[in-house]
């Protein structure tokens, strides 16, 4: 490993106080992450991968340990501090899309700018393009639910995409989707990745995992192993084939 | 995000729920709406007593002669002539603060032209009293120092009386009238000054010089006034100090002990007017109070929907500080909602107290005066509500955990 990784856990411990109670939901996970890896993070419930999650994404702060993201220091950082980071460098995408209802794709994409400070013109602009990558420049003026699930994912996708974030995360994002639509969703990490993206996935399902260049396996708040494998290529469908599941819900 | 977008993404927020919003500003609505129309109507009433008691003269006074006592029956003001000739002229000359004074006296008479009779009050005074009461003539002119020093058969007529005897429109200047059958030639008709707030038509009138009413039509004792004098201070702060001056003088000239009752009065028409603006002022402080209640319950309300609203757009808040919204982003547009929600509600309110008062007035006839000054409180005060309302939902709302906030069902 040449350069800094661009995740870097060192040590990192989360414990809730719940009253009397101690939760340790982590304790101590020390995990570097490269740029343009596709690591999937599994493990059973309770195994401490969504507050690893969390800390990865800005959404949280470790008790002790650091954690450097891209060289910067962010555990202590303040809550403002946190949300710019979280605008400039990270992407989020969700099991259950989180879509604002009754606003078109474009606006739902645009969201992430909006808080950047980037002017209606430009936004357009990027959020137009950002559709565009993930295959929806016809939907932009269609509302989530005149969407398929897979359709709202890859607005979602492209919301994530729209800040030119250092990292997606991907907390279950097929969980809500068929086989076929999930496989899609994994061609368009694994694209993200070749173009330098780094993507995280948290998962449960196995075949998910199979996609990611490398797969961390949380239990009891550790890792348990972290191995890097060939990953499966995700085949798209032929193009201009129809799409039995996406068509429903116009 | 800047206040343009924050107020854009505030509408659509609040344009989602169109019927709730709605129902939310109504409290404002009714409130703002309210004052908006009572404030419109209360200054036309204002308006419209100032008018009536500017109508009435230029900070008056009126002082009358004394009562007399017959045997324990008080006889009321003016039995007993008190007041001289000599009193007048020493309250014209010898006090600062009086502008102008004029004997007035009165005889009810009727007054008769070429072919039609009115019974009306004839007033004997001298050419002061126009001043006094601010009623210069509108066709012709009226009297002079010299009529009233020669006693000349002249007279001066209210629209009324001109209208009555010589028919509306018509010019009676030149012509005779006679009144107690002595011929009087008409030299001037006098502005029409309307009503008095007591129905009394100030119209109805014929004015002679004063030494021809005596001679002619109404005798008397020679030195003193029977009837009373008009007096118009130098301004309208002089009032109080005009009315105390002239007790002074009165009280000197006729040597009235220390303690003795006066044996004339001094009405002050002035105070009569201040106490009647103050009248209007409770009424505006009651509406006030009205309009101060309405407004904290409409702010009541905005408060309770706006938590409504934090509560059920948790998932919505968490998404937006996912993906970058800062705590304050956040508590701005909430705030913003509020905002909008409460100047909305004033707006409407404000459109509808105009349109109230404006649809009450036309139909019982009121006054009304808009002032904007008013309006703009009225929609500032409703925007003030609205942040100190919405400022306790929208602290909650940036506060929430992120990710609890999306894990909210």
């Amino acid at each position: 490993m040449a350069s800094a990784p661009l995740i870097f856990l060192d040590n990192v411990v989360k414990t809730y106080v719940m009253g009397d109670v101690s939760v340790h939901a982590l304790r101590s996970v020390t995990l570097a992450v490269e740029q343009g890896e596709f690591t999937a993070i599994m493990g059973a419930s309770g195994s401490g991968k969504s507050t690893l999650m969390n800390i990865v994404g800005c959404l949280d702060r470790p008790t002790s340990g650091r954690y450097l993201l891209d060289g910067q220091e962010v555990s202590r950082l303040s809550t403002e501090q946190l949300a710019e980071v979280r605008n400039r460098t990270i992407g989020f995408v969700f099991q259950s899309f989180n879509l604002l209802s009754r606003t078109d794709a474009l606006e739902n994409v645009e969201l992430p700018l909006l808080y950047a400070g980037v002017g209606t013109a430009e936004r357009h602009r990027r959020a137009s393009e950002s559709l565009a990558k993930v295959g929806l420049a016809d939907r932009a003026h269609h509302h989530p639910n005149q969407m398929s699930g897979g359709q709202q994912q890859r607005v979602a996708i492209a919301r994530a995409l729209v800040s030119r974030p250092r990292v997606i995360l991907a907390d279950e994002p097929t969980g809500n989707l068929d086989s076929r639509t999930s496989v899609e969703v994994m061609a368009l990490f694994q694209d993200l990745g070749r173009a330098g993206i780094t993507v995280v996935l948290v998962t449960h399902e196995p075949d998910i995992a199979q996609y990611a260049s490398r797969v961390v396996v949380m239990r009891d708040g550790r890792v348990l192993s972290d191995a890097r494998q060939a990953p499966r290529v995700a085949e798209l469908p032929p193009p201009g084939a129809a799409e039995p599941g996406e068509e429903v819900a116009r | 995000m800047n206040w343009l977008q924050t107020l854009r993404v505030a509408v659509r927020a609040l344009t989602r729920n169109k019927l709730r919003s709605f129902l939310t500003t109504l409290g404002m609505v009714i409130g703002v709406s309210a004052v908006i129309a009572m404030v419109a109507i209360g200054d036309g009433a204002k308006a419209r007593v100032e008018a009536a008691f500017a109508a009435m003269g230029s900070n008056m006074l009126i002082v009358l002669p004394g009562t007399s006592t017959a045997g324990g029956a008080m006889g009321g003001f003016g039995s007993m002539p008190t007041l001289t000739w000599d009193d007048l002229k020493a309250i014209q000359v010898e006090l600062p603060t009086v502008r102008a004074a004029a004997a007035q006296l009165r005889a009810t008479a009727q007054v008769m032209s070429e072919d039609q009779n009115w019974t009306t009050s004839v007033f004997g005074t001298s050419p002061e009293y126009f001043q006094i009461r601010t009623w210069p003539a509108s066709h012709g002119e009226i009297f002079s120092q010299a009529d009233v020093d020669g006693g000349t058969k002249v007279a001066v007529l209210g629209q009324t009386v001109a209208d009555k005897l010589f028919g509306p429109n018509s010019s009676p200047v030149g012509q005779i009238v006679r009144v107690k059958n002595i011929p009087f030639a008409v030299i001037g008709i006098l502005e029409k000054k309307g009503q008095s707030q007591w129905g009394q038509d100030y119209d109805d009138t014929v004015i002679v010089p004063v030494s021809t009413f005596q001679q002619k039509i109404q005798g008397g004792l020679k030195n003193v006034i029977a009837g009373s004098i008009a007096v118009s201070a130098t301004g309208a702060d002089a009032t109080a100090r005009a009315e105390n001056q002239i007790r002074g003088l009165l009280r000197d000239r006729h040597r009235l002990a220390q303690g003795a009752d006066d044996d004339f009065s001094i009405r002050n028409l002035s105070e009569i007017a201040n106490a009647q603006q103050e009248g209007t002022r409770t009424l505006t402080t009651l509406l006030a109070a009205i309009a101060a209640v309405s407004l904290l319950v409409g702010g009541i309300g905005i408060m309770n929907i706006m938590l409504v609203s934090v509560t059920e757009r948790t998932r919505e808040i968490g998404l937006r500080m996912a993906v970058g919204a800062k705590p304050s982003d956040i508590r701005l547009q909430f705030l913003v909602e509020a905002l909008t929600l409460a100047v909305m509600g004033g707006l409407i309110g404000v459109a509808l107290g105009l349109a109230g008062a404006w649809r009450l007035a036309t139909s019982f006839g009121w006054e009304v005066l808009y002032r904007p000054d008013v309006v703009l409180v009225a929609v500032l005060f409703s925007g003030l509500v609205g942040v100190v309302f919405g400022l306790y939902p929208a602290h909650k709302a940036s506060q929430l955990d992120p990710i609890q906030a999306l894990r909210f069902e």
